[in-house]
Parts: structure tokens; C-alpha cells; sequence
């Protein structure tokens, strides 16, 4: 149609019909928009101001200078790469701050915050709350130094110095087992004291492995439900969906129930004779414990959506190949499995997505040897009281899950995401 | 793999044999666990394992006091009650927003489709820790932390994408024809909406609001953070109970819970089959 002739129609009420036209498109977005505000305020509330409230705690550092305040200002002049101590004025802003942190019980919450990158802050700055406040009159850098010898040390301040900024990345480094030396580099800690880096592989290891076992058992049952009659499918399919609804707690029960050393099968091997009574294996808090209960909560996220896909695939297919001479392996190989892999890819992704952010079966029967990342975020939360590395670590972990959301949205669609 | 054909070579008899070997390996690997917990719940004495006197069915060696002690003890009890209370106001919440949402997604009018589904839908891909520590920081600053009220929108918010998808999918089949019929036979927007849309699109609504109360039943993670003995549900309370002294009463509760289940699925598969009927389309 060409714009000149539809300028020319006009509606009922006179105005040309294309400003109608857009006037009635417009309303009917806003309607649609008004229809799904609600929800995505609530969840915005709900759910996306937490997490991002989070993402900021992985970077704040307000503590030094909120508690510090004079202490920071002096800081400024100082240069810390010059290796001497700064001067007594800095030394009177720190006495007369901890003087007012220890009127506000405050002077434990900075030096546990410095801690996470010293440690021996800590007790520097619980000791000198009450140290400080019998110092009267100057000269308050010699006083300070002989109620604890770290006031004299070039570090103590540099560190200081460095984590004075309202933002900081210190909890990302630390979150990769890096941090930053007082002169600015960042440097990694050996590879034995690595504990984040080594926690990030094993987790991504396990959940590799993990998605595979699905897979492998997932795939001979995707296919025998998909190619039976409708009849028993549907009663197959059951068996698949009465786990995937059972209680995740129920089916982590079942298994230390299973696997403890006085447990089920520990029993029945023993009574079979595989094993002695001294030999009970150990299948439980540990690795073993971890992937045996996570590939059994997980297998039906594998087996449904290759079932969808499985059921797509025309019978006919298979039968055209086998008639065409092909044997029933290469048939299979070359024919019926490249029509699976959409559904591979969608299951082995999801799969691989709950697992990697798994906590509670871990927790319960992954002992030290076969916990997550997650459980290393509770720990800081609720034991350690580390937040900002918690936060830190936490948004490593989404940014992993982010990236995999993307493939599976790129593969699948989430448009297209089914359920049960 | 429909039926083995009379001219089948041996390798293939055995293959086809083999191959159900294999099945029935992997469907007992699903289904065992559930059932063992079974007899174990009914253990007379306070170990998670079978004792001699059950393996004999000796009636001394099983008993109901697990279960007697699941109805009348305070603390199962007071998880019970939290369970469906957070459960029910999260669902009706999830549900009501999510309902609307997905209609308002569903309209071909709907800018930024994508962007804004891939939002409402991230409850369910943020790893449930993620989920729980950034809800745990921000409702203790807002006083949150530790009321019913917290745990019931945590859980709203976890369970709406579960309510979006499903209803979404049941309103992909849906014959606009219908609301023009029924306009064109004079019905009022409203009457429209309520004698037409909503019989339609109830299986769906019905379906997601299952699954968004499962999802608040059977949560853990977020209540363990952001609430407290307080607002303790069953599953906090088994957890709690698994870590710290082990009582066949986690497996009484275990089997009752499987039984829940089992009911859930059961009207799942009725409402599955009611849609398909309404919409006309063949079980294929």
C-alpha cells in the first residue's frame, strides 16, 4: 500500500486512518504492558533489588571510612610506596578515631573487616580500642607503636590505606584467590592454598560428570518411553515424574537411608558376601555421595525434555534406513540420534544449570569432599560472617549460570521451556 | 523398538532383550529410593536401617510411633501448619500475578516480549543459594528476615515463572475465533472474559498455582536464610533434623510426603487430559 493513498483514507471520525491506525496499536501495548506490570514490579521488588542489592555488597567497602574517618583523610598525603612510616599527624587522626570507635563499640567490626586482607588486624584493632584511649597527648606515633609494634609496621598502614576507598575489589580477588600487594599488583595465591579456584573446578567437574551419568541413563529410557505405545509410554512416564515430584529432602533422605555404612546396600552387599563386615564401603559424605544423589534428584530435568524431542522424531525414519540396508546401529547412529541432539543439548544444559548452583544435597551428603561453591557461600553467610566475599563469590556463580541461561535460550528458547 | 518382528536376527533378539534389561535397571534406580523409605518409616527402633526382626516380619520389629510422634510433636506440627499457610498465600499470589502476566505476554500487542519473559522467568534459572543470599541481605535490612510475610514473597517470587510458563503454554493453542464469536454475538468484554477465556485457561492457571505451591512446599534453601524457627516448614525442619540427630520420624514424614506427591501428580494428569480435551486435540 502506498502512503499517499492510506493518508488519503480517513475513518468514521474524520481523522486520517493511519493516526487511528497507531492510536489503537498504542493502546493495545499499553494494555498489554498494564497486564504484566504488576508481576514484574513484584518481582523486581521481590527478587531482582535483592540480588542486585547483593552484587553491590561485593563491591562496597564503606566500613574503613564510616569508622576511620580522620584516620582515611590523613592517609591521603601519605605515599605508601615511599616504605617509610606516615607522620605523626596521621598517628593523632588514628588514636583520636579509635577513641571514638571504642566509645561506639566499632572498633572490632573495622578490624574484622581488615582482617580478610591481613590477618592479625583483627586483634590490632580489639586491643587498641582500649590502648588508644589511655594516649592524652602527643607524641601519639611513639605512644602508639609501644602498645603494639604493628602500628610501626610500613604494611599495617598500606593496607589500611588501600581499603579506605568506598568501593573495592578486594572480594572479587579474593573470591579467585587473589589479592592485591600494598604496592598494587595483584597476585594469586599458590595453587594449594587455593581454595575458591579449586572449589569453582570441582564444582564445574561434578556437574560435568554429573549431566553425563543423566545422560547416560536418561537416554535408553527417553527412548524406550518414546517409542511405545501411547499407552504404556504414558505409565512409563510416570514412573520419571514421580520422583522429579517427590520432595527434594524426601529423595536426599532416601538415599542416606541407602548409602550410610550401616545402610541398605552396604547391608545387602555384605549379606551377599561382595564385601566383609570391616569392609563396609563408604559411599556417603563424600564425592561418590554427592554425584549418586544429585544424578538421581536431576535425571528427570534429563529424560523429559528428550522425550519431547524423542516423540517427534517419525518412526518412519528408522524403518526408511533399515529398508535402505543400513544395519539397525548404523540406522540408529546416523539417522535417529542426530534428531535427538536438540533435546540432549536442552537437557544436559538444565541439567548442568540446577547442578552447578546445588546446596542442599551437597550440604547433607557431600561430607568435605563432595561440596559446591554454594555450600562455600552458606559457610560465609551464616559462619564466617564474610559478606562481601559471599557476595563476590556468589556473583561468579550467577555469571557461570548466566552465560549456560544464554546457550540454552540461543538452543531451546525459553519461550519453549515446558514443564511436567 | 515397538515390537520385536517375527524376522529378527539373534543379535537383534538379544539387543532387544538387553535393552529392556537396561530400562528396567534405570527405573529401578528412580523408584527404589522412594519405596525403601517405605518399611524403613516403620522401624521399631530408631535407626535408619532394616533390623533382623523386619527382615524375619517379625511384627516386634515394626511399629507406627515415628508416625505417632510426626502428629504429636510441637515442633512437626508447627512445620506443618507454616508449610501450607506460606505455601497457600505464596501460590495465590504467584498465581493471581503470574495469570495476568501471561495474558498480557500471550497478546500479539506485547512489546519487548522477550526481554521482559526473560526477567519474570529468572526466579527459576538464579541458582537457589544466589536467590537466598541476596533475599537474606536485603529483607533483613528492610525487617523482612524472619516473618511469615518475608518467607511468603520469597516464595511468590519463586514460584511465579512456574505460573507464567504454564499458563502461557495453555493460551499458545488458543483460538482467538472464540472471543471473536463471542463478541460479535454481543457478549460484553467482561462476560467474554469470564464465560470464554477463563474456562480455557483454568487447567493452565490450576497446573501453574500446583506447581508454585510444590515449589513453596518443597523449598528449602530460601526459608533456612530468610526465615527462622519461626516460620520453620517441614522441609527446614527435616533438614534441620538430618543434620543434627537422626530420627526415623524424618522417614515417616518422608513417606506421607511421597504419598502428597503422588496425589499432586495424579490431578496433574486430569488437568493434562482435561486441556487436551477442550482444546480439541488428540493425544497423539
Amino acid at each position: 500500500m502506498q502512503n499517499s493513498a492510506a493518508d488519503a483514507i480517513v475513518t468514521a471520525d474524520g481523522k486520517p486512518l493511519k493516526v487511528s491506525l497507531a492510536k489503537a496499536l498504542r493502546r493495545q501495548r499499553m494494555f498489554a504492558l498494564a497486564l504484566v506490570a504488576p508481576l514484574f514490579i513484584f518481582v523486581a521488588i521481590s527478587f531482582i533489588i535483592p540480588i542486585a542489592d547483593m552484587l553491590f555488597r561485593s563491591v562496597e567497602n564503606g566500613i574503613v571510612e564510616e569508622i576511620l574517618p580522620q584516620t582515611v583523610k590523613a592517609l591521603e598525603s601519605w605515599d605508601e610506596t615511599s616504605g617509610e612510616l606516615p607522620d605523626e599527624a596521621v598517628y593523632a587522626a588514628m588514636v583520636a578515631d579509635l577513641k571514638v570507635a571504642r566509645k561506639e563499640r566499632t572498633n572490632t567490626k573495622v578490624g574484622q573487616r581488615l582482617n580478610y586482607e591481613r590477618s592479625g588486624m583483627s586483634s590490632l584493632f580489639r586491643g587498641a580500642g582500649r590502648k588508644a584511649s589511655r594516649i592524652k597527648e602527643p607524641p601519639y606515633k611513639e605512644q602508639l607503636i609501644k602498645t603494639d609494634k604493628d602500628w610501626g609496621k610500613v604494611v599495617t598502614w598500606q593496607v589500611i590505606k588501600q581499603f579506605s576507598p568506598n568501593l573495592t575489589p578486594g572480594y572479587y580477588l579474593a573470591a579467585v584467590d587473589a589479592m592485591q600487594t600494598p604496592e598494587g599488583d595483584i597476585r594469586f595465591e599458590d595453587s594449594e592454598k587455593a581454595i575458591h579456584t579449586k572449589l569453582f573446578i570441582r564444582t564445574m567437574i561434578m556437574s560435568v560428570v554429573i549431566t553425563l551419568m543423566t545422560l547416560l541413563l536418561g537416554f535408553p529410557i527417553a527412548y524406550l518411553i518414546a517409542t511405545q505405545p501411547a499407552k504404556i509410554g504414558n505409565l512409563l512416564i510416570i514412573l520419571v515424574l514421580l520422583p522429579f515430584w517427590t520432595s527434594l529432602l524426601v529423595r536426599t533422605t532416601s538415599w542416606i537411608a541407602l548409602l550410610q555404612q550401616q545402610g541398605v546396600i552396604n547391608d545387602i552387599l555384605v549379606f551377599v558376601g561382595i564385601i566383609s563386615e570391616d569392609g563396609r564401603l563408604a559411599m556417603i559424605h563424600n564425592a561418590t555421595g554427592s554425584v549418586i544423589a544429585m544424578t538421581h534428584i536431576l535425571l528427570p530435568f534429563m529424560v523429559l525434555p528428550l522425550y519431547s524431542v524423542m516423540k517427534t522424531v517419525p518412526p518412519t525414519y528408522m524403518r526408511a534406513a533399515t529398508s535402505l540396508g543400513a544395519h539397525p546401529w548404523p540406522a540408529f547412529w546416523k539417522v535417529y540420534f542426530p534428531n535427538t541432539v536438540p533435546g540432549i543439548g536442552a537437557g544436559a544444559i538444565l541439567v548442568f544449570i540446577l547442578a552447578i548452583g546445588y546446596y542442599i544435597t551437597p550440604e547433607l551428603v557431600g561430607g568435605t569432599s563432595g561440596t559446591f561453591i554454594s555450600n562455600r557461600i552458606a559457610f560465609h553467610i551464616q559462619n564466617s560472617l564474610n559478606w562481601g566475599l559471599a557476595a563476590a563469590l556468589g556473583a561468579v556463580l550467577l555469571a557461570i549460570v548466566l552465560v549456560f541461561y544464554l546457550l540454552y535460550d540461543k538452543i531451546v528458547g525459553i519461550d519453549n521451556m515446558k514443564l511436567g | 523398538m515397538a515390537a520385536l518382528p517375527p524376522y529378527a536376527s539373534t543379535p537383534e533378539r538379544i539387543w532387544y532383550y538387553a535393552f529392556r534389561v537396561i530400562c528396567a535397571a534405570v527405573f529401578f534406580f528412580l523408584i527404589f529410593p522412594l519405596m525403601v523409605i517405605v518399611p524403613l518409616s516403620f522401624n521399631a527402633v530408631p535407626f535408619f536401617t532394616f533390623t533382623t526382626e523386619m527382615l524375619a516380619f517379625d511384627p516386634a520389629g515394626y511399629s507406627t510411633k515415628w508416625y505417632m510422634d510426626f502428629f504429636t510433636n510441637l515442633n512437626w506440627q508447627g512445620a506443618v501448619w507454616n508449610s501450607f499457610v506460606i505455601a497457600f498465600f505464596a501460590t495465590i499470589l504467584s498465581a493471581s500475578l503470574g495469570t495476568l502476566a501471561a495474558l498480557g505476554l500471550s497478546r500479539p500487542s506485547m512489546p519487548y516480549r522477550t526481554l521482559i519473559m526473560s526477567i519474570l522467568i529468572s526466579p527459576m534459572i538464579v541458582p537457589l543459594i544466589i536467590s537466598a543470599a541476596g533475599m537474606y541481605f536485603f529483607y533483613s535490612r528492610v525487617g523482612l528476615q524472619g516473618t511469615h510475610l518475608g518467607v511468603i514473597l520469597a516464595h511468590a517470587a519463586l514460584g511465579t515463572p512456574f505460573v507464567v510458563i504454564t499458563v502461557t503454554a495453555t493460551l499458545v493453542g488458543f483460538d482467538n475465533n472464540l472471543i471473536r464469536a463471542a463478541n460479535s454475538l454481543g457478549a460484553s468484554p467482561a462476560r467474554t472474559f469470564f464465560t470464554v477465556i477463563v474456562p480455557l485457561i483454568t487447567p493452565g492457571v490450576i497446573s501453574g498455582a500446583l506447581f508454585a505451591f510444590i515449589t513453596s512446599f518443597d523449598e528449602v534453601v530460601v526459608v533456612l536464610f530468610v526465615g527462622s524457627f519461626e516460620q520453620r516448614t517441614i522441609p527446614w525442619q527435616m533438614f534441620s533434623g538430618i543434620r543434627e540427630q537422626i530420627s526415623p520420624t524424618i522417614l515417616a514424614v518422608a513417606t506421607l510426603l511421597t504419598l502428597v506427591s503422588m496425589l499432586m501428580l495424579f490431578a496433574l494428569e486430569l488437568l493434562r487430559r482435561r486441556t487436551e480435551r477442550l482444546r480439541g486435540i488428540k493425544n497423539t
